[in-house]
């Protein structure tokens, strides 16, 4: 229940002593194994599906079905960033239930999520609305309120950040103090809450406020 | 009675700070109990409409959950990061 994540090893390149974190080794783990998910799974697809087929079509019309629904026709464009970050994140937030530190309860690999969906959003309102229309929708509903519009878009990254970071690593805690307390049977349970629940809540929670932020800044 | 240093001094008042920091989600469990308590109202009126309800409760419970997360970190970094005890 370390606070900071592990030193694994050190990294040295063109003289300078990288440490890698664990949080940087379970993340390439978590790419490996979903690269080569997909890799198996996209493989040979049928006209009629069958076996794994069947579970990847379930998860990407599930995927569309709730971009559709969120925010409106025409987003087919998304599907690919939203489906990867809702798979990364589902199971980042999960592998603590293998034994792993979720990459998700270090802060570095929150804000940098948090902060591509940041840099997307304000592209999105860029391209939609021009540049006259993106600034001047910063000076609406009235033109004092600028710098609240500026701090408002500023702080969506962080909160997002904080929100998955706290919650994850809130939930590695307490797990690290009940385990040290009682370190059998009573625990099992509590798993559920704190890394089965906690976990795919605050992935569909991430990937919903994303998609709520794109289609906010679009119109 | 030995004097107190300074140390020992932060460390207890940090504790003390994480402790109350903490007092700061009572706002957030009311708050989302209200949520809750107006989405299960919601419901009742309307049953058809649950998928919806419960995704825009869960958004808004995420959103106010906010204040709270805030408490919690900033109690953590008392804990585990403390960066009073630095200055000493």
């Amino acid at each position: 229940m370390e606070f900071f994540p592990r030193v694994v090893f050190i990294l040295p390149l063109f003289g300078i002593n990288i440490p890698v974190t664990e949080t940087v080794v379970v993340t390439w783990g978590i790419m490996a194994g979903l690269i080569i998910f997909g890799y198996v799974a996209g493989k040979n697809f049928e006209r009629i599906p069958h076996g794994l087929q069947n579970v990847v079509e379930i998860l990407y019309e599930g995927l569309e079905g709730l971009i559709k629904s969120t925010m409106g026709e025409g987003k087919d464009g998304f599907v690919p960033y939203i489906g990867t970050l809702a798979m990364f994140l589902a199971v980042a937030n999960l592998i603590g239930l293998l034994t792993f530190r979720p990459p998700t309860a270090d802060l570095s690999t929150t804000l940098t999520l948090a902060g591509i969906t940041f840099v997307l959003t304000q592209y999105e309102g860029l391209k939609r609305k021009g540049v006259t229309g993106y600034i001047k929708g910063f000076f609406e509903p009235l033109p004092f309120m600028a710098p609240l519009n500026v701090i408002g878009q500023i702080a969506n990254p962080f909160s997002m950040a904080f929100r998955l970071f706290g919650n994850i690593l809130g939930g590695m805690i307490i797990m690290g103090l009940v385990y040290s307390v009682v370190p059998v049977l009573i625990p099992a349970p509590l798993h559920f809450y704190f890394d089965v629940f906690a976990g795919v809540l605050q992935t569909f929670i991430f990937i919903m406020l994303t998609m709520t932020f794109v289609t906010m800044a679009a119109d | 009675m030995s004097a107190i240093d300074g140390k020992a001094l932060i460390l207890a008042f940090s504790a003390l700070g994480a402790g109350l920091a903490m007092i700061g989600t009572l706002g957030t469990g009311i708050g989302q109990g209200i949520a809750a308590g107006k989405a299960a109202e919601a419901v009742a009126r309307q049953p058809d409409a649950q998928g919806d309800i419960i995704r825009t409760l869960l958004l808004g419970d995420a959103v106010a959950e906010t204040s709270a997360i805030y408490c919690l970190i900033i109690a953590l970094i008392l804990i585990f990061a403390n960066p009073l005890a630095r200055l000493l």
